[in-house]
This record gives structure tokens, C-alpha cells and sequence, in this order.
């Protein structure tokens, strides 16, 4: 029997296991949106602008493990998803995007809503594809989900011209994939990871540094049970959040430029560096060489070209972070806790993360207060700057998955809408949803389909009135020129709030946090917004600047 | 011109399909690799098409770049001929100014070289030599002096010395 192009579309989707996906129609899009009508096995969410959808898509894959499936149009509709395309390519985020393209026929001609988002997209995306033949689409979305979720993860594109979407044809599910020029390696070199064991064994300091590869990969549980025999404490990145519950005595929290005083000492001082599902980002590094300097490494990652790209490594083990995990502890030894394990501990006690106590509203309060609140357990979706950093800095994570921030394209405007597709993957979850005034006021419109499929989101504003990091840098380095960052011309947030048809609730003193946050855990038939007016100038601590080392780590704010 | 700086030829066999070369001189493009020639056409199997690509710079950007391009999912292998022994061929036509007092000159230059002489007009000639680079380095300065109007070079191609291991 014959389907048209579009069925054979929302077919292979189904045949993939997609549940929902996150879109906005067009003219292209048309054939596609009229077979959706009928679909009874895939759920759409109309967002209120394409970014919006990337997001929501890739929000839902981090929660979730599987790929965030979003739909746009040509032209327009297509380049508005470029960035959160980017986004999780950066942070290497399963996702498959479809966007509909004029006919054939019209391709190249300037046509009305073209673009090449197949050309625009190929720097950002693991792989695109532009279908020319409706047979082709059950084989290319195949192709595109295995691309999309094995090896290292990332976007793939796939461009749909509307003349191929209304041809019929001949259905042909496709299960299989076979692609010659990709095979991902899965396990790692045996003698490596001997080699591996060895050097773990050998060590006096070790330390290990752990990242998003081990939460894509699964591998928290290996990654627990080798820290709790050998007694290896655990620093990650902000990726890495949760892959060790933080609560865990093992746990030395968040490494890096805004990470603690203690995990970047334990990193500093350490003689084995182990770093599984990482890539010495230079958030995390600062100045290359003198980054782990007294250290050994041992990488293991399952992207061969991540291994020696930045820091020289002495035992590369190439593979998923689960399976070489799971086979390196079959050599290891179980060790004791040693004077290193004091030492660390000791930094710990001497170098906590602080916050003023003077009576006035900070951020960091907020932030514990939520993690009470919450037990810990809630996912928590940031979007980027200053009260993102307190985010990872004071809400401690207890499983991987939790915690969903832009990390390598730190995408301002990411929060809302991720923090819509998480609740999606997550109904059982409770959805904390930590922004700036900045950043909510970039996708602020996402508040629509959160009210329409009544998910209690809660919106937690860390509103300072400015667009907190870049003054920050500018009081720290640029002598207080505060160039563009007054962000005190905003919206009333809970009138704003009101419009849309969530909650609103204002905060101005400390004492009125924990009984508005208990409010919003009650509220759980639309989104509630909670506007904390927080001190205008407080600082993210410790601060390690750009390019510098662990000697110029800032623990407080300069006299 | 770049003679002199270090030079790696990469061969990198990849799907014949429509965009390849755009992505894997996108890649090179936005890592800062620096490509020295790009030779590409099909091979016997028509699903296939070969890269021969003669690249600039340190031996750590050489391995990166293998990395970043076994990485597409176009590339189905690459190979790295540096320092492996290979033949290596490069084509080029040059136009050369020809005086008839020069011409005897030129066309033993062309004997000696083993070349052609494919074109003629009252003022030139064109000359086609195949050879090792080094060859066709040699023939284009011996006919500097003369007055080259129009260069065209391929760019290498190479292949394994023997037979496939």
C-alpha cells in the first residue's frame, strides 16, 4: 500500500521509538503537519519559536537518555533552530531535527523561505542529510537516529523538500543500519585498561575528573562502585554533575573556573589524573600547563579525537565510558583511605563554598533553599550566567540527569524551554527551573505551551537587575565600567507571569523564600514564576580568571 | 609559495555522494588546517570517491586532523603516506613565453624532462609534465626565466609502493 512521503516520515519516527515531538508548522511543513493530524502515536507540542523547540528537544533528550525529536520549516524556521542545534552539539546532545525545504525543483533558485540549512548546519551537526527521494526516508531516519545516539552522541538535520513529502510510495521500515564509514569503538583496549589498573594501584594522589560522557554512557553505577574500593575522590564537570550522587562523602563537587576551592586543589596537587567522558574544556583547565601539572593521565573517552586534542595523556583508553569502567574494575584492588584522602578533606573544611549572612536576599540562599525544599531530588534546568554557577555550585545533585545546563555553548534562553521538554520526559519529576532576568527574557514566550499542557515548572528568577556575569567580569577586570549591563528596564515578572497564565511570586526578603517555594511545590497545574529580587552586585566565588591557573583563584571578592 | 613548510598527504577515501567536499573543507576550513592541494575524482568503485590532500603544518596538527576527519561520517578511511613509500604524480600544463631564439632551448628542456609539448602559438608554447612534485617544482623554475603566462598543477595524487599488505 502507498503512503506518502510524510507518513513515511512520522512512521519511521514511530518505528524508532519517538514518543513526542517539539515543533512549530510552516508552508513546507504542510504535507507533514496534515499526516500528524491523523497520527495517533506521536504527540506534538507547538512551541512558540523554533529555538524554543531545539531546546525543548534537547532538554527532554538530557532527562530523558533518548533522542529530542524537533520539527521547523524552511527557511525561517530552519535557520531559527541553528543555535540550539549548536547547543547540543557543543555539549553532544542526542537529537534529530526535521525541517521541511522548498521542492526540488525550486532549490538553489532563491525560492520564497529557502535556505540551505543543510550547508548552514554542516559545522554543527554530527551529520545531515538532504532527501531527494521518498524511498530514501525510512533508511536516512535510521540512519539518523543511530548517528544521533551511539558513539559519542550529537544533532543530526534532516532536510525534507516538500515535493518529496507528497510523492507516495512503498513503505519499507528499515531496523537495521549499516554504515561502512562509522563504527563507534565501544570497548576499550584490554591491555590499556590493564595498564590503567596498574598505574591506579601505583598512585599516591589520585584524583578522578568526570564529565557528560559518563552520564550519556550510563556508567555512574562503575563509576561509584571503583571510587568506594579504591577510595578515589571525585571532582566533575558541570556535564558531570550527578554522576556521583554529591551528597556521597567521595564527592568533591563541580571542578573548574567557578568549581570549589577543594576539587581544583585535589586537581592541582594530584599525581594519577583519571579523567573518564571528559574534554579538558577550558573552563575547566584554565592555563594549559599548569593544569594537573604534577600529574600522570589516563583519558578515557569514546571520541578517539577528544584523547591528546588539549593535554598530552600517558594511557588513552579509547571506548564507552560504561564498558571500560566495568572492565577496568575487574583488575582493581580495593584500597585504603590515605593521608592524600585526609589532605583533600582538610582543603574541603578549610576552603567551603560561603555567602554573605548580613540579613540580605543572595542567591546561594535561594539556591539551598530549593535543594531543602525539593529533598535533592528534583531536576533542576539553569539557564546561563552568574545564578547558573550557583545553581551548580549549591544544589547538590543525587543521580545523573538531574542537572541540565548549557554547558560548552552556555546558550542564554535555554532554561525555559529545556526545562519544558524535561518535565515531558520527567511527569514524575519535580522541574525546578533556575534563570536570570537575562536569560528568562530571551524565551520568555516558551511560558505557553508550559501553561497549555499544564506543567508545573517552577521558575525560580534569580533577578539582580543585571546581566549579572558580564558585570562581574567588568567590576573584576574592566575597573567597574559597567558597559551594557543594566538590565533594571524589565517587565514586572509576576504581572508578566500572570499574562501568560502561570503563577507569580515576588520575593524580596529572606524570609519569604521558604514559604514561596513551598507554595510553588503545591502549585501543579501550570508553571509558577518566582521572582527572588536578589543583591544587585554579589559575586560567583571561587573564581579562577580566564587563562590563569589555580595561583590566581579568587576564594572572595577582592578588597 | 609554500615549498618549504612541513607538508603531510593525507588520502582519505569517502562516499560518493553530493556535499562530501564541502564538509571536509569545512573541517579544515574551521579548525585552521591549511590545505596545501586537494586532488578528487572516483574510483573504480563508483560508490567511492578518493582525497588525495597535501596539508600544511606540526606533526600534532597531523593528528588531529586524521582524528577530526574519520570523524565524518562521509570518510570511510583515511591513510597518512607521510614518511611511507609511495609514488606520487602531479599533472601540469604550463603556458611559457617562446621567442624563436628560445625555442630550441625550451623544447630540450622538455626532452630532458620528458614532457610534451601540446599547444603552440606564435608566442608559446604549452607544455604538459607529469612527474614527482619535485619534478614538476623543477621544470616550473627552469621555465621561470623564460616567462610563465599560465600555470595549472593538479595537485598530488600517490599510492603505496607493492602490493596491499
Amino acid at each position: 500500500m502507498k503512503i506518502t512521503g510524510a507518513q513515511a516520515l512520522l512512521r519511521s519516527l514511530c518505528d524508532h521509538g519517538t514518543k513526542i515531538v517539539f515543533g512549530i508548522p510552516g508552508g513546507v511543513m504542510l504535507p507533514i503537519y496534515d499526516a500528524l493530524y491523523d497520527c495517533k502515536d506521536l504527540k506534538h507540542m507547538l512551541m512558540r519559536h523554533e529555538q524554543g523547540a531545539a531546546h525543548a528537544a534537547d532538554g527532554y533528550a538530557r532527562a530523558s537518555g533518548k533522542v529530542g525529536v524537533c520539527f521547523a520549516t524552511s527557511g525561517p524556521g530552519a535557520t531559527n533552530l541553528v543555535t540550539g542545534i549548536a547547543n547540543a552539539h557543543m555539549d553532544s546532545i542526542p537529537i534529530v531535527a526535521i525541517t521541511g525545504q522548498v521542492r526540488t525543483s525550486a532549490l538553489g533558485k532563491d525560492s520564497f523561505q529557502e535556505a540551505d540549512i543543510t550547508g548552514i548546519t554542516m559545522p554543527i551537526t554530527k551529520h545531515n542529510f538532504l532527501v531527494k527521494d521518498p524511498k530514501d526516508i525510512p533508511r536516512v531516519i535510521a540512519e539518523a537516529f543511530h548517528i544521533a545516539s551511539t558513539g559519542r552522541p550529537g544533532p543530526v538535520l534532516v532536510d525534507i523538500p516538500m515535493d518529496v513529502s507528497l510523492a507516495q510510495v512503498e513503505y519499507h521500515p528499515v531496523n537495521k543500519v549499516e554504515l561502512r564509514s562509522y563504527k563507534p569503538t565501544i570497548t576499550g583496549h584490554p591491555l590499556q585498561i590493564a595498564k590503567a589498573a596498574k598505574a591506579i594501584a601505583a598512585a599516591e594522589r589520585p584524583v578522578f575528573y568526570v564529565g557528560g560522557g559518563v552520564i550519556s554512557s550510563g556508567a555512574s553505577k562503575e563509576l561509584i562502585e571503583i571510587s568506594e574500593l579504591t577510595h578515589i575522590l571525585v571532582a566533575t564537570t558541570l556535564l558531570g554533575k550527578g554522576a556521583i550522587p554529591e551528597t556521597h562523602p567521595n564527592s568533591l563537587g563541580m571542578l573548574g573556573m567557578h568549581g570549589t576551592a577543594y576539587a581544583n586543589h585535589a586537581v592541582a596537587h594530584c599525581d594519577l589524573l583519571i579523567a573518564v567522558g571528559v574534554r579538558f574544556d577550558d573552563r575547566v583547565t584554565g592555563k594549559l600547563d599548569a593544569f594537573a601539572r604534577k600529574a600522570k593521565v589516563i583519558h578515557i573517552d569514546v571520541d578517539p579525537a577528544e584523547i591528546g586534542k588539549t593535554v598530552h595523556v600517558d594511557i588513552p583508553i579509547v571506548g564507552d565510558c560504561k564498558h571500560v569502567l566495568s572492565e577496568l574494575l575487574k583488575h582493581l584492588q580495593p584500597q585504603e583511605e590515605t593521608e592524600w584522602n585526609r589532605q583533600v578533606m582538610g582543603w574541603k573544611n578549610e576552603y567551603p563554598l560561603h555567602y554573605p549572612k548580613d540579613g540580605g536576599l543572595y542567591p546561594q540562599y535561594v539556591i539551598e533553599q530549593i535543594w531543602e525544599v525539593t529533598n535533592g531530588e528534583a531536576v533542576v534546568v539553569t539557564d546561563v550566567g552568574q545564578h547558573q554557577m550557583w545553581a551548580a555550585q549549591f544544589y547538590r545533585c543525587t543521580f545523573p540527569r538531574q542537572f541540565i545546563s548549557s554547558g560548552g555553548l552556555g546558550t542564554m534562553g535555554y532554561g525555559l524551554p529545556a526545562a519544558v521538554g524535561a518535565q515531558v520526559a520527567r511527569p514524575d519529576k519535580v522541574v525546578f527551573h533556575i534563570a536570570g532576568d537575562g536569560s528568562i527574557q530571551m524565551t520568555i514566550q516558551e511560558l505557553t505551551p508550559a501553561v497549555a499542557h499544564k506543567l508545573p515548572i517552577k521558575t525560580a528568577i534569580m533577578n539582580n537587575r543585571y546581566l549579572g556575569m558580564v558585570r562581574q567580569w567588568q567590576e573584576l577586570f574592566w575597573n567597574r565600567r559597567y558597559s551594557g549591563v543594566d538590565l533594571s528596564a524589565q517587565p514586572d515578572f509576576v504581572k508578566l507571569a500572570d499574562a501568560y497564565g502561570a503563577a507569580g511570586i515576588r520575593i524580596e526578603k529572606p524570609e519569604e523564600v521558604r514559604p514561596a517555594l513551598e507554595k510553588a511545590m503545591q502549585i501543579d497545574d501550570r508553571p509558577t514564576v518566582m521572582d527572588f529580587r536578589i543583591a544587585r552586585e554579589e559575586n560567583v566565588f571561587p573564581m579562577i580568571p580566564a587563562g590563569q591557573s589555580i595561583e590566581e583563584m579568587m576564594v572572595h571578592r577582592p578588597k | 609559495m609554500a615549498k618549504n613548510t612541513l607538508q603531510h598527504t593525507i588520502t582519505a577515501l569517502v562516499e560518493n555522494r553530493p556535499g562530501v567536499l564541502a564538509r571536509v573543507s569545512g573541517l579544515f576550513a574551521r579548525r585552521g588546517f591549511n590545505i596545501e592541494s586537494l586532488a578528487v575524482s572516483i574510483t573504480d568503485d563508483p560508490t567511492v570517491s578518493r582525497m588525495t590532500i597535501v596539508v600544511g603544518g606540526e606533526e600534532t596538527v597531523l593528528e588531529q586532523i586524521t582524528k577530526q576527519l574519520n570523524k565524518l561520517i562521509d570518510v570511510i578511511k583515511v591513510i597518512d603516506y607521510t614518511d611511507m613509500p609511495v609514488v606520487e604524480r602531479e599533472l601540469a600544463m604550463i603556458k611559457v613565453n617562446a621567442e624563436t631564439r628560445n625555442r630550441a632551448e625550451i623544447m630540450q628542456l622538455v626532452d630532458i624532462f620528458r614532457a610534451k609539448i601540446i599547444d603552440i602559438s606564435e608566442k608559446t608554447f604549452t607544455i604538459e609534465v607529469t612527474g614527482s612534485i619535485a619534478k614538476v617544482n623543477a621544470m616550473e623554475s627552469l621555465l621561470e626565466p623564460y616567462g610563465i603566462q599560465e600555470l595549472v598543477r593538479t595537485g598530488k595524487i600517490v599510492m603505496m609502493r607493492g602490493a596491499p599488505g
